[in-house]
């Protein structure tokens, strides 16, 4: 349930900030649902294992899956190098709302 | 054979890795352009070859167990798809080449890491996978179309990655969601798995939302238009031969293995594409440039291509895949052509153009070859296509979808005509013609790009696609009976899974 909790609520709040004007605001919009995936990732392994999972460190029955921790990872990957060309597209001048100029 | 499949993923990476250290010499690097997607066309004519019968090719990498292993699969469908996808690399390689494209350091190294991604999604047997292949594929785009700092670029730019960045999200948690209720995400471990339990069902219809997205169907289909023509033309050509298209791929492979052809996705797969169909022949008409035309036709054959994924049925699917192929050469020549007029002329607006027929008869007839093909008039491939399509839906006694498919062929018929037209035939537009008088004194001959012949090189990849078309429909019962094959490895879908799962 905490799973859902959180992955509805990072969902929520990054929809809403791809939504506003500007683009570092969508750049954080999209790190929002890319949290919210990894979390989602991570609990499709199951919430219950927790034990590291390594041979030998653990009992097999609690030991975590392993597999969605790498899909995680690759995923935190690839958000981390989006959202640095997106930091950098702002940069260039793809920022498109007025606004945001004067404010910062 | 079978050891050589990761490297149609890797050898586009390890060719984009290598470009920097060859900038001093332009033609090293040309040769490595046009070199990669050779290798990879080469190698998927013997995978063609390989697979004819219906068997597949499978690499579990590094021989560790199946299932645990990273899993490549190949069978006639996807050695078809991966191909054509070579050839249009290779051609439109031709043509950056030809439009000096190239020389910014940047484009070959994008342009290959794009390929590398698309062939990698193609062979891949794993969900995950394909959802990394699909990014690897499309962070290139995003720099390729935002890469010229013009506004118009910038903005269309931004569109496509918001819309590509939240695709490949519902991707992503399609994916996690898949996992959650299966326990695996190799397709081999997954087959059936969207029949078997309503929850699997849904899980797997988040994965078939985004891929659709991907693939630009209505309703999903608004921002295609928006982006793709504000980039360069070989570029357009790329994206919608290669991005849209994968999507697609994806969407056959993901409803004939996860979901068995099951009959509510059938539904609705046949009602996205009739309305996919009408919403972009009906787009385009109303378009005043070549490229946007075009991007609308992609939409609108999109729903031709899916469209015989809602029968299920051997003839269905094997008619999809020759139109998937078909529409695939057929949109990048049209592209291509396109594309030589633009880059020679500096602009798409048909109603600025004229005549170009008359002073490029090549070219002119390279288009039309391609034009009167993608609207489905014999002898050319786009016939044996819009047949096929048609025979299958009368066979599954779903009138309403042939009935779509020919009107909105004549459809077709009308915006291609409507390019021709304007464009191609008649005379020079006056506002062209003025300028050469103004600017010519009366007496003084002035060399404007009216005047001034297209490179050939410009065309000749136009021209080969255009050919590909004839041959394929003078000979499509060739094709027609390797995509009758793959066909008959999507509708039963046992022998791909049994070499994936080793069982």
């Amino acid at each position: 349930m905490t799973a859902a909790l959180v992955v509805g609520l990072l969902v929520a709040g990054g929809v809403y900030l791809v939504l506003q004007p500007g683009l570092i605001r969508v750049t954080l919009g999209f790190v929002l649902i890319g949290h919210a995936l990894n979390s989602l990732l991570v609990a499709a392994g199951g919430m219950g294992f927790r034990a590291v999972s390594f041979i030998g460190t653990s009992h097999p029955d609690d030991a975590a899956d392993p597999l969605p921790q790498a899909f995680a990872l690759t995923a935190i990957v690839i958000t981390f190098g989006v959202t640095v060309y997106l930091f950098g597209l702002a940069r260039a001048g793809a920022d498109d709302a007025p606004d945001e100029e004067s404010e910062s | 054979m079978n050891n050589l499949l990761p490297f149609v993923f890797a050898l586009p990476l390890l060719g984009a890795g290598v470009a920097p250290l060859t900038r001093r010499s332009a033609w090293l690097q040309r040769a490595l352009l046009l070199a990669v997607p050779a290798a990879v066309l080469v190698f998927a004519i013997s995978l063609v070859a390989e697979t004819r019968d219906g068997d597949v090719v499978t690499e579990q990498v590094a021989g560790w167990v199946p299932g645990i292993a990273i899993p490549f699969a190949a069978d006639t469908f996807s050695a078809l798809v991966l191909l054509v996808m070579a050839m249009l690399i290779l051609l439109c390689s031709a043509f950056l080449i030809a439009t000096g494209d190239e020389r910014d350091p940047s484009v070959i190294p994008l342009v290959l890491v794009m390929s590398g991604g698309v062939f990698g999604a193609v062979v891949t047997a794993d969900l995950f996978n394909f959802f990394v292949m699909i990014e690897v594929a499309l962070i290139p785009s995003y720099v390729l179309i935002t890469k010229s700092a013009q506004k118009a670029q910038l903005a269309a730019g931004r569109i496509y990655l918001m819309v590509n960045l939240f695709g490949s999200s519902i991707l992503l948690g399609g994916v996690a969601l898949v996992y959650a209720v299966n326990g695996s995400v190799q397709l081999g471990e997954l087959a059936g798995a969207g029949s078997a339990s309503g929850i699997a069902a849904f899980a797997g219809s988040v994965v078939l939302i985004a891929l659709a997205l991907k693939g630009a169907l209505v309703p999903l289909h608004g921002w295609l238009p928006r982006t793709y023509p504000y980039t360069s033309p070989a570029i357009t050509a790329l994206f919608s031969g290669l991005l849209t298209k994968i999507g697609i791929y994806g969407l056959f492979r993901i409803v004939s293995v996860y979901f068995d052809g099951a009959e509510s996705v059938q539904t609705v797969v046949l009602v996205v594409c009739i309305a996919t169909m009408v919403i972009g022949a009906f787009g385009a008409l109303g378009q005043t440039t070549m490229r946007s035309i075009l991007v609308y036709s992609t939409v609108s054959q999109a729903g031709y291509i899916a469209v015989g994924l809602g029968f299920f049925g051997v003839t269905g699917l094997a008619a999809a895949i020759f139109y998937l192929l078909h529409e695939m050469i057929v949109k990048a020549s049209l592209f291509l052509s396109a594309g030589a007029v633009e880059t020679h002329h500096g602009t798409g607006q048909i109603n600025r153009l004229g005549g170009i027929a008359r002073r490029e008869p090549l070219l002119g007839a390279a288009f039309l070859i391609a034009a009167l093909s993608l609207a489905g008039i014999p002898p050319f491939s786009g016939f044996v296509a819009k047949f096929t399509v048609v025979r299958a839906a009368m066979d599954e006694q779903q009138y309403i979808a042939a009935g779509v498919a020919v009107a909105v062929s004549l459809i077709t018929l009308l915006y291609m005509l409507k390019i021709w037209n304007a464009a191609f035939w008649g005379h020079e537009s006056s506002d062209r013609s003025e300028r050469v008088v103004s600017s010519g004194g009366g007496t003084v001959a002035v060399t404007t790009a009216s005047q001034v012949r297209i490179a050939t090189p410009l065309i000749v990849p136009g021209i080969v696609l255009a050919l590909v078309t004839t041959s394929l429909g003078l000979g499509g019962e060739f094709l027609l009976s390797l995509a009758e094959t793959a066909a008959h490895g999507l509708v039963d879908s046992s022998t791909y899974v049994e070499a994936l799962t080793g069982r």
